[in-house]
């Protein structure tokens, strides 16, 4: 395949995809929903191609696209995968699709609606392989527009409140971000995230910065890079999010519509994952280290604090937004972890290895579980006329077991259950982050525990106990929307008891990342 | 060639007041075309010209010979850029005034003198010749928006005509006494700008001059003429006035101010890095909290401007070129701002409030100016993808490199922006209120061909632009390693 | 030197003079019977003729020579009683440019009924102003302004139908008579001092480095004289009232032809005859002398005329505000004292009465029509009367200073001169606060053209029915103005290579 610019062609097909959808008349229905779901498997099929060819021995980039853009700025058109950003490249495609289907039913500006989910997916794609600031930063930064018109026009009764909310609360991390990448520029003259992961490492950013930034007149000097770390910093912990950095977050989950949920959730939350991993955690090490004990306190709060949270939700969305956040608390634990400083031996490798490799578990798990989550409260919804209390079911088992069952299989697989895929993921995390950062998995693990225990009540509480009256007439899950999630599920049992299948293709660019952390 | 470009909107005055009385058709056609003509004259300019042509002179011959003022028009690559701008603004305005009915003869006249005027002023190379074009473009605003404007006319008219003039006139005397200091009996902005002015002369004149000039620009605290003015103006005016005549500001700013006077500009230079990003903030601040949807836009464009004056200020190349950048790109986006707002809203129903304007459902009766003014919205909050980005960009990579407390501000101005640019998104758009019974029984006229024609042709050029800066960039950078800028990039810095 | 010589030098003057006498008769003797219109335009014609003659006369006949046969400068006679350079030539071409413009837009006027006699007065007035001009000699200045003066005092009172006419005549004749004493004062004190009468040989005699304290009140006694000449404050009480009261022609050569040559006779006064006499108006290096005396005359004209000015609401009084902050400029040309002071004030002053001899002219039919000259009067008149709207526009920016009109270079170059006339721009000030000053006046300027072109029209006022005459001088005024403006080194240039040659 060299040569053939297969990631360019992954970004604009959505693209194309949407401005032919923004072209169609608002009442060619049926025609907008087959032709986005038609771009989007074609997607899949393009994502799943590089997937295939993907070298997993290889550490390096692949399917490397690097053209000048603007000379002046450094800013180059510049693409490529490595083992982590072609799996998000799978995950975004195996989701967009899923949504897809979710939101068959959606009636209003159809054409718009289908034409904003490729958008956004675009900006994805474009999100996961750009490797040059100014590049990246576009297709970050667009991405957010399809989301804030999707929550806005699609949501519940809060959208407006809870699209301006989300907008502002990202921007204001964007912006942030985008001041410390400028420093970074006027000390380094390059965007590409490459050569500033060099510099980075070898601690030059840190040594230019104090001997170019002249004219800095509010922080000590020695501070500067930790000022231009936070700044980066806050851009991601707002996306991921990171308590405290979290409270547009459930508004936002619950108001979205729930197909745009799923995306956001199982997407648009990995954006930040990704951005911790690419840009942080690569270019910034010592800053890392150094405020490592307040970030894993941040990561514990993270884990635990909404996990208690979700416990006193009586609306099942806020209750797998909390959960959700709570998910990718592992991922953060993980992460910070990792910046710990330890002697260059095979053993703290192979530590940081399984941490990593748990992470980027993690994020698939959870980029898979949580929108299939979503998509059964979506199911729940249509069927009980928009309620999604706690307390609004009860004994659904009865009439609906089919729908009960599977989604069944998908709550234990977001709390952990061995077997299945969220298990592998957090198993390796909290396998490597003990030595590493010992008093922060053990908290964490209370994390784990309240998360049993409300995903358990709540499985209780509308699953089990007397059957509602109400609901008696539920019909259970229809063909077709067996179809949509089963592949899902059957995945998450592949990946449960097979994660070879995914640690294989990562696992060299995992190994090199940990080899080119600093010691 | 490019001197065409004046020549053409002049004739088309002479042309459009020579039309006998109720020919309105015939008026527009005659300004369109001259207005295209214009454009197509810049536009052919940008393709031929060579990256590295620097100040190319188009043409230069004795004016007043005992004087040493001369008829020179030349051009680099900043001066072309705007000129671009110019013909686009000029092409859409006329667009976006297609349903002028009153007196259109004059309205058109009016609007070519003062096309021709901007562009003179951009391709002036001799510090007289520049003023001239540059006070010459007083009068015209003073009557679009007089005679058609809307809101408190006279009054902002008045305002903006005065503004201008003092302006203009603290620019004169720096002008006269530059003139006069360097006893080189000439105005040739090239000649002069390599005249090492005595510092403590540079020190009161470059205030003086950049002031004068900036004031045009919307500097704080001289901008409140921009938002009364703008929103007083007819549509093409205001998109006129935000789209080029602020630019003509910040360009004297740059061309004449910054280049004669480096030293002055070293000592001055915080402080009005400091104006600017008060400006930045400021207007953003105020934008948020304004009922009425042009005054939103007006502030805006004073936030805005405060980016190019601080890209000005930051003295390196990209923070000059991102400045120049952000000249072209706010000139597009402030056009279509005000043209949404004055002609695809307010022409249509006949109130600018916000609270007014959130029960007429406009999202569902006019999508095309919803869509469009969310573009459009989109483009002017800085989003990547448009060319507010990569001008805002630089600027503040720029200001990074000079003053990084100012960038970090002026990022703060950046999520002001957005803020004010979403609310009014949602308050005049995107609402949630059912319109009344009477709203539906009226429905708006739909949105016309040539308002389609002109947003699209603005859209696209923020688009173009902000994917491939480059277009621009080319022309832009070099023209700053040309000899009039020696002075100021050696001793305009400090360190 | 024969008188035949004498003659061949003042033909000028001598063909205007006879020009008088020829219109006076030709008005008395033949076309008495004729009707009202026909006598004005016969008689128009004629004088026009004259003046023609004699601006074609100083172009291009006996252009003076020095002895040596070159082409050259002055050519004194009679120790300065009449000089004859191209400076001054040009200046009398200039002069009677002015007055054929001025005859032209009374011409179609109705005020009065003695068209010979007022043509006569303004040929008369015309002659006075030409030997103004050409005189350096204490005597013959004040001789030649007295004929100017008269014949000024009686063309205000023209209007015998219209009491505020003969108020006007008597204020400005009663201001005018205590001016000339001023001035005599003034002279006789020079004279007393020096003991000579010609400037040059005054300026030598006065050669001293502390200045006499009888010189000092011969300096403000003259300054006084000619300060009520040309309506600089505090001496400009007469004008608003003479502006306002006086036909509308009659204002008009008040306003441009008798200002061009009052300014340029002080301007000689004082840089010829007080060379050494000078003292500096310079911020933080005053001098004693004429120049701060005159500095801040210039101060008040401006802050006094342009503020007054936006409180009229009548535009003929306008005008005389705005004519008495004009004056404040142009007086920056004469503080220049030096050659570019003269030139910028020549300009200044020549486009400036074009300008404002345009600007009554417009007004004179608008009165026409409404019986008054306020300025609602002019509302909607660009709708009523395009082209005269569009030449007042014309007129109206230029004295706002607005390029590229002649009244914007002219400012310019005061300017330029003003600052480069003192060391270290001492003179900045000055200017600062000028060009502060004309930005203000930009308002009142503004107030007039908004009546005219923003304004909507009032349902009863029709087009004013002006003679087509009018608006062909109008329309070739404000095309002087604009090509003056575009092209100022038309005069410049002329100035320039005139002012080399000059002695001044």
């Amino acid at each position: 395949m060299n040569g053939f610019p297969i990631i360019s062609i992954l970004t604009f097909v959505p693209l194309a995809g949407a401005i032919l959808l923004i072209g169609l008349h608002s009442r060619q229905k049926g025609l907008a929903r087959g032709l986005a779901l038609g771009f989007s498997l074609l997607n899949l099929v393009l994502a799943v191609t590089l997937w295939a060819q993907f070298d997993p021995r290889s550490s390096g980039l692949q399917f490397v696209e690097r053209h000048e853009w603007i000379k002046s700025l450094g800013a180059q058109y510049f693409v490529g995968v490595d083992g982590l950003g072609a799996l998000m490249v799978l995950l975004t495609a195996l989701v967009v699709p899923i949504a897809i289907l979710a939101s068959w039913r959606i009636d209003e500006k159809v054409p718009i609606f289908f034409s904003l989910v490729l958008f956004l997916q675009s900006g994805l794609f474009g999100t996961f392989t750009a490797l040059n600031f100014f590049h990246w930063f576009i297709f970050w930064e667009i991405s957010l527009v399809p989301a804030f018109f999707l929550i806005k026009f699609w949501g519940g009764t809060q959208r407006t409140a809870a699209a301006t909310q989300f907008f502002i609360y990202t921007m204001v991390g964007s912006v942030a971000m985008l001041l410390s990448f400028l420093a970074l520029y006027s000390v380094t003259g390059t965007f590409d995230f490459m050569e500033l992961a060099d510099k980075g490492r070898s601690g030059e950013i840190a040594s230019q910065m104090i001997v170019k930034v002249t004219a800095w007149q509010i922080f000590n000097r020695d501070q500067l890079p930790l000022v231009i770390f936070a700044g980066v910093f806050l851009g991601f912990a707002v996306k991921v999010p990171l308590v405290p950095f979290h409270t547009w977050l459930p508004t936002t989950y619950a108001e979205a519509p729930t197909s745009v949920t799923m995306l956001l959730t199982g997407l648009m939350s990995k954006m930040g994952v990704y951005g911790f991993l690419r840009i942080l955690l690569p270019i910034f090490p010592d800053q890392m280290r150094m405020v490592m004990t307040p970030l894993l306190w941040l990561a514990v709060a993270t884990i635990v604090l909404p996990a208690c949270a979700a416990f006193a939700q009586r609306d099942l969305k806020r209750m797998f937004a909390y959960s959700s956040i709570n998910h990718l608390g592992y991922c953060l634990l993980g992460i910070f972890a990792l910046a710990k400083l330890t002697q260059a031996d095979a053993s703290w490798n192979l530590q940081k290895s399984a941490v990593l490799n748990g992470v980027l578990l993690q994020m698939f798990n959870h980029g898979l579980t949580a929108p299939i989550l979503f998509c059964f409260i979506a199911f729940l919804e249509q069927r009980s006329g928009g309620l999604r209390g706690v307390d609004d079911f009860g004994g659904l088992r009865k009439a609906a077991p089919v729908f009960c069952g599977l989604m069944g299989i998908a709550i234990f697989a977001s709390l952990g259950l061995p077997g299945l895929n969220g298990f592998i993921g957090e198993f390796l995390i909290f396998k490597g982050s003990f030595p590493l950062a010992t008093w922060a998995t053990a908290l964490s693990v209370l994390g784990l525990l309240v998360t049993a225990i409300f995903l358990l009540t709540m499985l209780q509480r509308v699953f089990s106990g007397p059957l509602n009256g109400k609901w008696s007439g539920l019909a259970d899950l229809s063909w077709k929307e067996r179809l949509i999630v089963l592949p899902a599920l059957a995945l998450m049992l592949i990946i449960g008891v097979y994660p070879q299948l995914l640690i294989g293709k990562i696992n060299t660019t995992v190994i090199a990342m940990v080899e080119n952390m600093k010691f | 060639m490019l001197a065409w470009t004046v020549y053409i909107s002049f004739i088309g005055v002479l042309v459009l007041m020579l039309l006998p009385a109720g020919r309105a058709r015939l008026a527009r056609i005659v300004a369109l075309l001259a207005a295209l003509i214009g454009l197509g004259i810049a536009l052919a300019a940008i393709f031929q010209r060579e990256p590295d042509a620097g100040i190319e002179t188009i043409t230069q011959r004795a004016w007043i010979p005992g004087l040493g003022i001369n008829y020179f028009l030349a051009v680099d690559g900043i001066s072309l850029t705007l000129a671009v701008l110019t013909g686009v603004a000029a092409v859409v305005g006329i667009l976006f005034s297609w349903n002028v009915e009153h007196r259109v003869k004059e309205f058109f006249a009016f609007y070519l003198a003062l096309i021709g005027g901007v562009y003179g002023v951009f391709l002036s190379f001799d510090l007289f010749l520049l003023f001239v074009f540059y006070e010459l473009a007083i009068i015209p605003k003073y009557f679009l928006i007089a005679i058609w404007g809307s809101t408190n006319k006279e009054y902002g008219a008045m305002k903006l005509a005065l503004y201008s003039f003092v302006g203009s006139a603290m620019v004169l005397i720096g002008i006269v006494a530059a003139y006069v200091v360097s006893g080189a009996k000439t105005m040739n902005l090239v000649e002069l700008a390599q005249y090492s002015f005595p510092a403590s002369f540079q020190h009161w004149a470059f205030p003086l001059v950049f002031v004068g000039f900036a004031i045009l620009a919307g500097l704080w605290p001289f901008h409140t003429w921009a938002p009364t003015g703008h929103v007083a103006a007819p549509t093409a005016a205001s998109m006129l006035l935000a789209g080029v005549v602020m630019k003509l500001g910040a360009y004297g700013a740059l061309r004449v101010a910054m280049t004669l006077f480096p030293e002055g500009l070293a000592e001055w230079r915080y402080a009005i890095g400091l104006l600017a990003v008060i400006g930045i903030v400021y207007g953003a601040t105020v934008a948020l909290i304004q009922k009425d949807f042009k005054f939103v836009i007006g502030y805006s464009s004073v936030s805005h401007m405060g980016f190019v004056l601080l890209g000005l200020v930051t003295i390196n190349t990209i923070g000059l070129s991102g400045a120049v950048l952000q000249m072209f790109s706010h000139g597009i986006i402030a056009g279509l701002l005000f043209g949404v707002v004055g002609r695809m809203v307010y022409d249509r129903t006949h109130t600018r409030d916000l609270p007014l304007l959130e029960g007429l459902g406009l999202g569902r009766a006019l999508p095309f100016a919803a869509g469009t003014f969310a573009v459009a919205g989109f483009a002017s909050m800085g989003l990547p993808g448009f060319s507010g980005f990569a001008a805002e960009f630089q600027v503040l990579l720029g200001a990074w490199q000079a003053f990084p407390t100012f960038a970090v501000l002026a990022g703060f101005g950046i999520l002001v922006g957005i803020a004010y640019t979403l609310r009014v998104l949602q308050k005049a758009f995107f609402n949630e209120a059912v319109p009344s019974p009477e709203a539906q029984a009226h429905p708006l006229p739909p949105i016309s061909v040539p308002e389609r024609l002109g947003a699209v042709i603005l859209l696209g050029a923020t688009l173009i632009i902000g994917i491939y800066p480059n277009l621009l960039l080319d022309l832009i950078g070099p023209s700053f390693s040309s000899h009039l800028f020696d002075r100021l990039l050696r001793e305009g810095r400090p360190f | 030197m024969s008188y035949l010589q004498l003659l061949g030098l003042v033909a000028p003057e001598t063909i205007v003079v006879i020009t008088a006498l020829v219109v006076l008769g030709l008005d008395l003797l033949i076309l008495r019977e004729q009707p009202l219109r026909h006598r004005f335009w016969m008689g128009a014609a004629f004088a026009a003729f004259g003046c023609v003659l004699a601006a074609a006369w100083l172009l291009f006949i006996n252009s003076p020579t020095h002895p040596a046969g070159e082409v050259s400068g002055a050519l004194p006679l009679l120790r300065g009683m009449f000089v004859d350079d191209g400076l001054v030539r040009l200046v009398k071409v200039a002069l009677l440019g002015l007055t054929v413009f001025t005859i032209a837009i009374s011409m179609e006027s109705s005020f009065t009924g003695h068209v010979g006699e007022y043509l006569a007065l303004i040929l008369l007035a015309t002659v006075g102003m030409m030997f103004l001009v050409s005189a350096e000699d204490i005597l013959m200045i004040f001789i030649s302004l007295e004929l100017t003066s008269l014949s000024l005092y009686i063309l205000t009172a023209f209007n015998k139908r219209n009491v505020k006419s003969a108020e006007a005549a008597l204020k400005y004749f009663l201001f005018g008579g205590m001016s000339a004493a001023f001035t005599l004062f003034g002279l006789s004190l020079v004279y007393g001092l020096s003991g000579s009468t010609g400037l040059r040989e005054i300026a030598a005699k006065l050669e001293q480095p502390a200045l006499d304290p009888l010189l000092v009140a011969a300096i403000v006694m003259t300054v006084i004289g000619f300060g009520f000449k040309v309506a600089a404050v505090p001496f400009h009480l007469w004008a608003p009232d003479a502006y306002q009261g006086a036909p509308t022609p009659s204002a008009a050569f008040i306003a441009s032809g008798s200002k061009v040559a009052s300014f340029f006779v002080f301007a000689k006064v004082m840089m010829l005859g007080f060379a050494h006499a000078g003292g500096s108006g310079s911020w933080h290096a005053y001098a004693p002398g004429w120049l701060p005396v005159l500095a801040v005359v210039a101060v008040a004209s401006m802050l006094l005329g342009n503020l007054a000015a936006i409180a009229q609401s009548n535009v003929k009084r306008l005008l005389a505000y705005s004519a008495i902050a004009h004056g404040g400029y142009a007086l920056l040309g004469i503080l220049a004292n030096g050659p570019s002071g003269v030139t910028s004030l020549v300009y200044y002053v020549v486009t400036y009465g074009l300008t404002v001899l345009g600007a009554f002219g417009v007004v004179g039919l608008v009165e026409e029509r409404a019986g008054e000259a306020r300025i609602s009067d002019f509302a909607g008149l660009g709708r009523r009367e395009p082209l005269l709207a569009f030449c007042m526009m014309i007129f109206m920016l230029s004295l706002a200073g607005i390029p590229p009109l002649a009244g914007f270079f002219g400012k310019f170059y005061v300017f330029t001169a003003a600052v480069g006339g003192a060391k270290d721009l001492g003179l900045l000030w000055l200017v600062i606060f000028a060009i502060a000053m004309s930005a203000v006046s930009l308002y009142y300027y503004l107030q007039v053209l908004k009546q005219i072109y923003v304004v909507p029209v009032s349902a009863e006022s029709g087009s004013l029915g002006a003679p087509i005459s009018s608006r062909i001088v109008l329309a070739v005024i404000a095309f002087g103005v604009v090509a003056l403006g575009c092209a100022p080194d038309f005069l410049v240039g002329r100035l320039l290579a005139a002012i080399k040659l000059a002695a001044l």
